[in-house]
């Protein structure tokens, strides 16, 4: 079942013309890695997907409604989430107070304070601690619970582990695999090229606004991405555009 | 014991000024915007008692009461109509429209009500000139009481709501961080229009209860703005009970100043607003503007 749909997007920061006709299609569980070196335009791909960006043409489609119009907070109430890159909590809030914040107008579902609170616990001691005096990985758990709080069924997450220690990284990517292991669709851009191919089961690379590479992560060696990441892989023929389904 | 007296008066005098300084405290701690014609807005809620307490010929407290609808609506409109427009165009923007909103609101009073000065006063009864004589020296007014009963009351029940309701935390959200607010959901525009209703109104009660303790007329607003604006200044932006304490703090400074001679009223005030300002706590105010 395919959950979203974009086709043909176009979005613009100004004269930068940032995302340029990029078409994808996501099933409901899939795991999409987003990479591209910096100014590829995955931000704002995935800020039009969530609405947080206008989109100057083409559309974007979930669970077959077309969400293009829709600001972003009634795409929330639709099931897309998106957990924004520098995590973005509410600084002067409380941790407890950032996922009951972004609790009220969710969608019924299975995510509650407590249950999130179980699958990160990391966070449950740190309940009614401002959200500013949290480190960096922390902040990024508490950023993907106050999402998750919003019951999505797409959740895209920027810059996951961008500005955090390692051992931070690995802390987070353990609430990501519990969230994974729920079945949630997830779109995730993360600069860890190797982290990312283990996480994702397919891997978009994006390369001046377009699609350089589109496949599977187990069919795709990192040789490959690396490749379109640098725009080296035309000559090759490395980039294979799939066709969205 | 004239001086304690001063202070008294001072403290009463400070929780009109912090009723005053409630909507704009409000309405600079959510959406960062200086709302210049939150005086006159108070000067329309009192004409607006006014009109209902003589139309109905009821207690011009039952006529706040029924002011205080209207001007929620009011605000709601003044938000969706005016502010949010302009909001479009920048920071700065807000502060030309309600500049010129206070210019039409002043103009338009004057042609509807005369530029007559006028007090519901008289129309409030015993309560406005009864006061607790507790010495020969001291006396405190029992209409002085009721204010800062009121001033407490709206502004610590408006601290408890941005604390503990749902409302309360999408305001304060929506403050912080209005980009990641509407990331989880929140509609910013929604939760302003509700702060620009909720400043309306508590704007509305502060000019009928201005109307009942002293006289009003179209040109009142100005000077009200002045002694809110700075009730929020000294008081720090980004908290309702710090407005409170400034208001009151800026209502002291005044009786005081009026004690020593009464040409110095008006100008103890300033000078404790402009030291506010100049202190190193004045420095760091632009940058704890949000609510904490």
């Amino acid at each position: 079942m395919t959950l979203l749909a974009v086709d043909r997007l176009d979005a613009h920061h100004g004269m930068l013309h940032a995302v340029r006709g990029v078409s994808f299609a996501l099933a409901a569980g899939d795991k999409l890695a987003l990479v591209g070196a910096n100014g590829a335009g995955k931000t704002t791909l995935l800020r039009a997907i969530a609405g947080a960006h206008p989109a100057s043409a083409g559309t974007v489609r979930f669970d077959g409604a077309d969400v293009t119009a829709l600001p972003a907070h009634r795409r929330v109430g639709l099931g897309i989430a998106l957990v924004p890159e520098g995590r973005r909590l509410f600084p002067d809030m409380t941790v407890l107070e950032n996922l009951l914040v972004a609790g009220r107008r969710a969608r019924p579902g299975p995510w509650t304070v407590d249950t999130v609170l179980d699958a990160f616990p990391l966070l449950r001691p740190l309940r009614d601690r401002r959200a500013a005096a949290l480190s960096g990985g922390e902040q990024q758990a508490a950023a993907i619970a106050r999402a998750l709080m919003t019951n999505p069924r797409l959740v895209l997450l920027d810059e996951v582990s961008l500005g955090l220690a390692p051992v931070a990284v690995d802390a987070v990517y353990e609430c990501l695999a519990r969230l994974i292991a729920t079945g949630t669709t997830v779109v995730l851009v993360e600069q860890d090229l190797g982290r990312a191919m283990r996480v994702a089961d397919r891997v978009v690379c994006l390369l001046e606004g377009r699609i350089a590479l589109d496949g599977p992560a187990a069919e795709l060696s990192r040789e490959r991405v690396t490749e379109a990441y640098f725009g080296l892989a035309g000559a090759g023929g490395g980039a294979r555009p799939r066709e969205a389904p | 014991m004239t001086w304690l007296n001063a202070v008294i008066q001072g403290v009463l005098l400070g929780a009109v000024y912090a009723l005053f300084a409630c909507g704009l405290s409000l309405m600079v701690g959510v959406m960062r915007i200086i709302n210049l014609a939150h005086g006159d807005i108070a000067v329309v809620g009192a004409y607006l008692a006014w009109v209902i307490a003589e139309r109905a010929g009821v207690s011009p407290f039952l006529a706040m009461i029924a002011a205080l609808p209207v001007m929620l609506i009011a605000g709601h409109l003044l938000y969706t109509a005016l502010i949010s427009r302009s909001l479009r165009g920048g920071a700065l923007v807000p502060l030309l429209t309600t500049f010129g909103l206070a210019i039409v609101v002043q103009n338009a009073l004057q042609q509807v009500f005369s530029p007559d000065v006028r007090s519901l006063g008289a129309a409030a009864g015993a309560i406005t000139t009864a006061s607790w004589r507790i010495t020969g020296a001291l006396a405190i007014s029992w209409f002085g009481v009721v204010i800062l009963v009121v001033a407490v009351v709206v502004l610590g029940g408006l601290e408890l709501l941005l604390r503990r309701t749902g409302l309360g935390r999408e305001l304060r959200a929506t403050a912080q961080d209005p980009d990641a607010a509407q990331l989880i959901g929140i509609d910013a525009r929604a939760v302003y229009a509700r702060a620009t209703a909720i400043a309306v109104a508590t704007a509305g009660l502060a000019g009928a209860f201005l109307a009942i303790r002293s006289t009003f007329e179209p040109g009142t607003g100005p000077s009200q703005l002045i002694f809110a604006f700075e009730a929020v200044v000294i008081g720090g932006f980004g908290s309702l009970w710090g407005t409170l304490l400034g208001g009151i703090v800026l209502g002291v400074a005044q009786a005081l100043g009026a004690r020593i001679d009464p040409q110095y009223s008006i100008l103890a005030g300033h000078v404790v607003f402009l030291a506010v300002l100049a202190s190193p706590r004045g420095r760091t105010l632009a940058a704890r503007s949000s609510w904490a």
